[in-house]
């Protein structure tokens, strides 16, 4: 119960600094339409409905990763991941915290995104690609927020976060594209089973991301 | 309590300790000196965890949750208040009385008119009190502190003289500085390190 409380304390603390702060999510939102409106002037008139949708995902994996660079920031600043490292709690609640965090900054965007989307290329969203975005979401933000923090200890940490996450990043757009554009359940159980392994390697890696 | 044998610190090729020996027993007041570089953040740092020796034994005799250490930075967030950053620490340590201690910490470090400012908006002293705060809140065992005077005026001074004389029977310290003087009356035992 109080490894539930710890991870609640976090988020919400998480929350409460973007509110205050305002540099990730205002980033991600303005990012994610300016990049829809570039995608609608440069696809050709008549374009597949294929395109599009590999368009919208394009978008969605960027968005996150320019969420994922601001993810340990606040930490950064003042060296504050020490002293959430030396608490009792169990060091994994500092990831799933941020995680949950990150999946609202996420979410927000996409809601965002999502219409803009089906108002720029017509095709409307259905509920497949809803559950593909979903499961894409749980999987970026678990695979990232885990990266953002081993890239946080680095010097290049713009750099390396990317060339981390994004080789990471491809079987969740595999998954995200099969979804909205076969509409098979096979990709959607290939999200889950995805979502489901790294949950896991993340939440008992982190302990070792964060120590020495 | 804590016990290093031979204790080694390497980062890259560069050696920041070598061959230390020390021991700190239950209830003891460790003041630990040496120049600039000498690797006295370092040996703070082994003690506390955030660190792991490269060679020799290091043994600490405490929970990590009992340990209260006081570093360079705050480890504070600058967008919260005071009263966000050590209601989320209370939490955290799981500080019996949250608000209670809260609220008795801030009113003796004189932060209790400014408790819900943004750190951000803090002077450097204040910011140190507001550390002294987080390092203190949950009653700690172990105290591990990194030159705790750094930046305190003559009244943060002598908040914080109180607050060690009061604690000193109740806990054991490790304390880094390069003002001895001012850790006299507590000290059991001074170490000092040369590079």
């Amino acid at each position: 119960m109080s490894y539930l409380t710890d991870i609640g304390a976090l988020a919400r603390k998480d929350l409460r600094l973007e509110l205050r702060a305002r540099d990730t999510l205002p980033a991600m939102l303005l990012f994610v339409v300016s990049a829809l409106v570039v995608f609608h002037f440069t696809l050709p008139q008549g374009a597949s409905r294929l395109a599009a949708f590999g368009l919208l995902w394009v978008a969605l994996i960027f968005t996150a990763l320019l969420g994922l660079t601001r993810c340990f920031a606040a930490e950064r600043e003042q060296d504050v991941l020490d002293g959430l490292v030396l608490a009792p709690s169990d060091r994994s609640a500092i990831w799933l915290g941020k995680a949950i965090a990150m999946l609202a900054f996420l979410v927000a965007a996409e809601v965002v995104a999502l219409p803009a989307f089906a108002l720029f290329f017509g095709p409307g969203i259905d509920g497949r690609t809803l559950a593909g975005v979903a499961l894409a979401d749980l999987g970026i933000c678990t695979v990232g927020t885990l990266l953002a923090g081993m890239a946080a200890a680095s010097r290049a940490r713009e750099l390396l976060l990317p060339l981390l996450f994004l080789p990471l990043a491809i079987p969740i757009v595999i998954g995200g594209v099969g979804a909205s554009v076969n509409g098979g359940v096979r990709y959607v159980e290939f999200l889950v089973l995805y979502d489901a392994i790294f949950a896991i390697i993340c939440w008992a890696s982190f302990e070792y991301v964060v120590t020495e | 309590m804590i016990r290093a044998r031979a204790l080694e610190k390497r980062y890259g090729d560069k050696r920041v300790l070598r061959g230390l020996d020390l021991e700190v027993e239950r209830g003891g007041f460790l003041v630990v000196t040496g120049p600039n570089g000498s690797g006295k953040t370092t040996l703070l740092r082994l003690c506390v965890g955030l660190a792991q020796p490269t060679a020799g034994e290091l043994e600490v005799d405490v929970s990590r949750g009992r340990l209260g250490f006081l570093a360079h930075e705050p480890l504070v967030y600058r967008e919260l208040t005071a009263l966000e950053n050590l209601d989320l620490y209370g939490r955290l340590y799981r500080v019996p009385e949250r608000r209670e201690r809260i609220g008795m910490l801030l009113e003796r470090f004189r932060l209790w008119e400014a408790r819900r400012e943004r750190v951000g908006s803090y002077s450097r002293g204040m910011l140190q009190r507001l550390a002294l705060c987080r390092a203190f809140l949950h009653e700690p065992d172990l105290y591990v502190l990194d030159e705790p005077f750094t930046a305190l005026d003559a009244e943060g001074a002598e908040l914080l003289d109180r607050e060690l004389a009061e604690r000193r029977e109740r806990g054991t310290f490790l304390v880094a500085t390069h003002a001895p003087a001012r850790f006299e009356a507590l000290a059991t035992a001074q170490v000092a390190i040369v590079q």
